[in-house]
């Protein structure tokens, strides 16, 4: 009965596609410079990491100190290198991506892969460059983002959860939805839904402003100059941590973020990126 | 057992051979020319911005005794194998003496007595090493300033170029010893000191002994270990491959502040 009701209501006002501005040239611009950016030091990142593959909690942490995660190289029974995961006491064979992989088809001790690393080989001092001069990119486009955003009302108006949307009533039916990769139509497509909302938030004003910070605590020049830093992490190793623990975060929000993408129409959604330009169905009648 | 990824043992390693030099110098680079200068851009602007915020000489977190790193990684050389520098070492050291010439009115020739008897400075520091990993130790030393002032620097002086008795990669030119270089603002820094001894004792040779230099706002690989001599210099350029320190001719910035 539901179904005929509804294709009934259909039928009595027929949609129509309208394109509406979805994204200003700040926000597109800025965006796809985040793009550039976030790859390059997540690849020269995990080159830097290399160079250590291990973690730790506190102020200092070295070879012997308790480390709570690391990539490490093992020699097996059989004399073959072999790369074991380490979390806390656990150790989860990885030979072949984490710990040891593939170096010109020699399997080496290498805590990220070859393929997953700027340079693609081990060079820390490359690394370091890339990662220094795209992070100096990535603090003055968010900090233009930050301005925009804040001064031409993006947040306010686009970013910022509405009433509606935060009751929980609210959240639950997006939840489900978006689990059956549901996405809303119609009018309520104008405007970001709650969970994509929250999750832009999260990112923009807590997980890239942590990697900044704790980016800059592990440079002994900042944490002269700011020696809050050093307390705010509880020490600098502790804020090593947190900026891979971050980055890691990062690369799962990116994962979902493209997923939810393509689910949701790859062409509308990257048009809407590069035009501003989105397409709703609209039950409004023609003009 | 566990294979450590230890770059500076790797390139040890390597280095051993004569062939050494001519491999690193031609080493595959990610980036051309071009774009290497474009991103060198960033040393620059890191430099100005930490100078700018390191204002009325700021100083780097000095610690407890109660933080101190229950083992202080060694790294680097670990003893130099040069004859000479073994020589002193057998003798404890009575024979060495610390050259400070170059842009001086008065060059010295300091003992550890001499150095001793001068005016001490005691800090409990981080150490931060560039490939990631942090040590906090008690360093005791002369501030450098102390040795600048006693030899007197002559109008034009720039840089404090700092060379090491360890040859860290080794190669036919000798371009592999170990040397650095900073700047007077770091070289006038309080913290920055000629250390002689650690955690309450005399400079282990592990972490250069008889004397190592402390400039606690830069990386480890700017804390020179085996000080031999130091020369006063308005400019680096003609040192080895011109970049002002070891690490720096391989690659890694001048400035270590990050």
């Amino acid at each position: 009965m539901d179904g005929i009701d509804r294709s009934t209501a259909e039928r009595a006002a027929p949609k129509r596609r309208v394109l509406v501005r979805r994204h200003s040239g700040t926000v597109r611009l800025t965006h796809w410079v985040n793009v550039l950016c976030f790859g390059i030091l997540l690849m020269s990142g995990l080159q830097i990491f290399n160079a250590h593959p291990e973690l730790y909690w506190g102020q200092y942490g070295a070879d012997a100190d308790w480390s709570f995660l690391a990539l490490e190289a093992k020699r097996g029974d059989n004399g073959a290198i072999e790369g074991v995961t380490r979390i806390g006491a656990l150790e989860i064979p990885t030979t072949g991506v984490l710990g040891a992989s593939a170096v010109n088809g020699e399997i080496r001790p290498r805590g990220f892969p070859n393929w997953a690393t700027l340079p693609g080989f081990r060079n820390l001092a490359e690394g370091r460059r890339w990662h220094f001069f795209f992070a100096w990119l990535f603090v003055i486009n968010g900090a233009a983002y930050l301005l925009y955003g804040l001064l031409a009302g993006h947040f306010r108006r686009d970013l910022a959860p509405s009433r509606d949307q935060l009751a929980p009533r609210h959240l639950w039916h997006e939840i489900v939805t978006h689990a059956r990769l549901r996405f809303p139509k119609g009018e309520e497509a104008r405007r970001y839904n709650a969970l994509q909302k929250l999750a832009y938030c999260g990112v923009a004003f807590i997980l890239l402003p942590v990697m900044v910070l704790t980016g800059l605590t592990m440079s002994p020049g900042m944490d002269a100059a700011l020696p809050w830093l050093v307390d705010l992490f509880g020490g600098r190793q502790s804020a090593r941590s947190l900026h891979f623990i971050a980055a890691t975060l990062l690369v799962l929000f990116v994962v979902i973020h493209l997923a939810m993408v393509f689910a949701s129409g790859l062409f509308n959604n990257l048009r809407s990126m590069i035009t501003g330009r989105y397409a709703i169905e609209t039950e409004e009648p023609k003009p | 057992m566990t294979i450590r990824l230890d770059r500076r043992r790797l390139l040890t390693g390597a280095g051993v051979t004569a062939a050494a030099a001519a491999l690193s110098a031609c080493a595959p680079l990610s980036a051309s020319d071009g774009v290497r200068s474009v991103l060198d851009m960033a040393e620059q602007l890191t430099m100005r911005a930490q100078r700018l915020l390191l204002t009325g000489d700021a100083l780097a977190r000095e610690f407890t005794e109660a933080d101190l790193s229950p083992v202080f990684k060694s790294n680097g050389t670990h003893n130099p194998d040069d004859e000479a520098y073994q020589r002193l070492a057998e003798g404890g050291f009575a024979d060495w003496r610390l050259q400070v010439d170059g842009m001086v009115e008065r060059p010295l020739a300091l003992s550890l007595a001499d150095l001793r008897a001068m005016p001490a400075r005691t800090q409990i520091t981080r150490h931060d090493c560039v490939e990631g990993w942090s040590a906090i130790g008690k360093w005791t030393g002369v501030p450098l300033a102390e040795v600048l002032k006693a030899a007197g620097l002559k109008p034009g002086a720039r840089y404090v170029m700092f060379h090491c008795a360890d040859e860290y990669e080794k190669t036919l030119d000798g371009s592999g010893r170990y040397y650095e270089s900073i700047d007077l603002v770091d070289a006038f820094h309080p913290q920055t000191i000629l250390a002689y001894g650690m955690n309450g004792r005399d400079l282990p040779i592990a972490h250069g002994a008889p004397l190592r230099l402390r400039v606690e706002r830069q990386l480890g690989y700017k804390q020179a270990k085996y000080l031999m001599r130091l020369e006063i210099v308005d400019s680096f350029a003609r040192f080895y491959r011109g970049k002002g320190g070891f690490w720096e001719d391989r690659g890694y910035e001048w400035y270590a502040g990050i």
